[in-house]
C-alpha cells in the first residue's frame, strides 16, 4: 500500500509562520549597503510588501518574491496558497501582478506528481490573477519549498504604500485571521474540519477584488497582513507613519475556533516572536491574554489592511460588502493619532 | 508524578503529549520543554484544563509544574 505523504510533516514552521523574525531581520539588513535609484519609488527601507521602479510617468513596475514550506498537506492546496500568498504583494502595493516564475525546492525521493500538482495549483492562481506563467527555477532539498516571483504593474501614482495613515483614519482588514493558529491546531489533529476548510478558502482567496474594489477610493496606506500578523504588520505601520493605531480586538473577525485553540495553547511559536518585537510599541490595555496572542498570530496569504479616510470608510465598506470577496470584512481599529510618536494600543470595548 | 518529557520537540508536539497527559491524568503532571513558547503553550494548556502551575528553568529549557485537578 502506498503510504499516505503529509506534507506540513517536512516542515518544522509552515506557510508565512517559517519567516525568519523581524527582529533578526532587521539586524542583518541594516548592514547591508543602501541602493539608490531616483527611479527606485519603494525600496526595502520601509519593509514595504515588494519594490516599485518607476519606468516612466505612467509606468512603474513592482518586483516580489514569496515562498515557503508547505502548510497544508494536500500538494494543489499548498501550491494555490503559495502563489495566492505571492501574488498578493502586488495588490498590496496598488498593482496587478503581470508576470510570474515559479520557485521550486522539492526532494528526489518525493513522488513527481506531488511537485506536479504543487505546480498545477499555482498556476491555477495565477491564470485567476490574469498573470502569465513563464518558467521558473528548482533545486533539490530535503524540504519541500514553493512559491513565485511576480512582476506587476502600477501607475506611480498610484502606488500603495504601507506608510501615511492619519489620524482619524479606519482601518479595514479584507480577510478574517486566525490562519496560523488554525494551521497549529490542523498539525495537533485538533481542528474542527470547518475551522480547517475556512483557513483554506481564506489563505487560496487572491487580494486581487479586494483591490479592485478599493482602487477609485482614497487609500492612505495599504500592506497584506503575512507572518508578522496583524499586530507586527500595523506596528511596521505605525513606525512609517509616525502613528498611534488602536487595535477594537471585540471588532475583529477572527476564523471560527481560533480563540478556543489558541486559549488551548495552540500557537504557533511565530506569534510570541511577533509579540516580542512589538513589545516597545504596543499598549495591551486590560484586553484578555488570548486577544494578545489572536493579533500576534503569523498569517499565512491574509488579506489587506487598509487605511481609509473616516469620511470614505463606510461606502468603502459597502463596496467591499457588495463585491463579495468569499472573505469576511472587518473594520479592526483606527488611527488614533498622528505626528506624536509610534504605538498600538488593544482596546477591548 | 507523570512526566512529559517533550524536550527536542517543535510546536504543537509538547502542547498535543500535555493534553494527552492532563486528559489521562488527573493526578500532578510535570511537563519538559526546550523552548520559551512552548513553556507558554503548555502553561495555556494547564489553565485551560483549570490546573495551576508552577514554572522554573532548568539547565535546558524549562519545566511546568501542573498541580493536581
Amino acid at each position: 500500500m502506498e503510504k499516505e505523504i503529509h506534507l506540513t510533516q517536512f516542515a518544522k514552521h509552515g506557510g508565512c509562520a517559517a519567516k525568519i523574525g523581524p527582529d533578526t531581520l532587521s539586524k542583518v539588513l541594516g548592514r547591508l549597503p543602501k541602493f539608490s535609484d531616483p527611479n527606485l519609488l519603494v525600496g526595502f527601507e520601509t519593509s514595504d510588501d515588494a519594490a516599485v521602479y518607476k519606468i516612466n510617468d505612467d509606468v512603474a513596475v513592482i518586483q516580489t518574491l514569496d515562498f515557503f514550506t508547505p502548510v497544508v498537506d494536500d500538494p494543489y492546496t499548498f501550491g494555490q496558497v503559495a502563489a495566492t500568498n505571492a501574488l498578493s504583494d502586488v495588490y498590496a502595493m496598488g498593482g496587478e501582478p503581470k508576470i510570474a516564475l515559479n520557485i521550486v525546492c522539492f526532494p528526489e525521493n518525493l513522488d513527481p506528481d506531488i511537485l506536479g500538482e504543487i505546480l498545477r495549483g499555482g498556476a491555477d492562481k495565477v491564470r485567476e490573477a490574469g498573470a502569465v506563467l513563464v518558467g521558473g527555477h528548482s533545486i533539490q532539498d530535503d524540504v519541500p519549498k514553493y512559491g513565485l516571483s511576480v512582476m506587476g504593474m502600477v501607475h506611480p501614482d498610484k502606488i500603495y504604500k504601507n506608510f501615511g495613515c492619519r489620524k482619524g483614519d479606519v482601518l479595514i482588514l479584507t480577510k478574517q485571521l486566525g490562519s496560523g493558529i488554525i494551521n497549529t491546531a490542523v498539525k495537533a489533529q485538533m481542528a474542527s474540519a470547518e475551522s480547517e476548510r475556512e483557513a483554506i478558502r481564506v489563505m487560496t482567496t487572491l487580494n486581487k477584488k479586494a483591490k479592485e474594489t478599493v482602487q477609485n477610493f482614497t487609500i492612505h496606506a495599504c500592506t497584506d497582513v503575512t507572518g508578522f500578523g496583524l499586530l507586527g504588520h500595523c506596528s511596521e505601520m505605525a513606525s512609517a507613519s509616525d502613528a498611534v493605531i488602536e487595535l477594537h480586538v471585540k471588532d475583529i473577525a477572527w476564523m471560527h475556533g481560533a480563540k478556543e485553540y489558541a486559549q488551548m495553547g495552540l500557537i504557533p511559536g511565530g506569534a510570541y516572536r511577533n509579540q516580542r518585537h512589538a513589545a516597545a510599541l504596543l499598549d495591551t490595555g486590560d484586553v484578555e491574554e488570548v486577544y494578545v496572542d489572536l493579533v500576534s498570530d503569523p498569517q499565512t496569504s491574509g488579506g489587506l489592511l487598509l487605511a481609509v479616510p473616516e469620511s470614505e470608510a463606510g461606502e468603502v465598506l459597502r463596496a467591499l460588502e457588495r463585491a463579495d470577496l468569499g472573505t469576511e470584512v472587518s473594520v479592526v481599529g483606527r488611527v488614533a493619532e498622528s505626528g506624536a510618536g509610534a504605538g498600538i494600543r488593544l482596546v477591548q470595548k | 508524578m507523570r512526566e512529559v518529557d517533550a524536550r527536542g520537540l517543535s510546536c504543537p508536539e509538547p502542547m498535543m503529549l500535555t493534553e494527552e497527559a492532563l486528559k489521562a491524568d488527573k493526578g500532578a503532571v510535570r511537563v519538559l520543554v526546550s523552548e520559551p513558547h512552548q513553556k507558554m503553550n503548555v502553561e495555556k494548556c494547564a489553565k485551560d484544563h483549570g490546573r495551576k502551575f508552577t514554572s522554573t528553568e532548568t539547565d535546558d529549557g524549562f519545566a511546568v509544574e501542573i498541580e493536581p485537578a
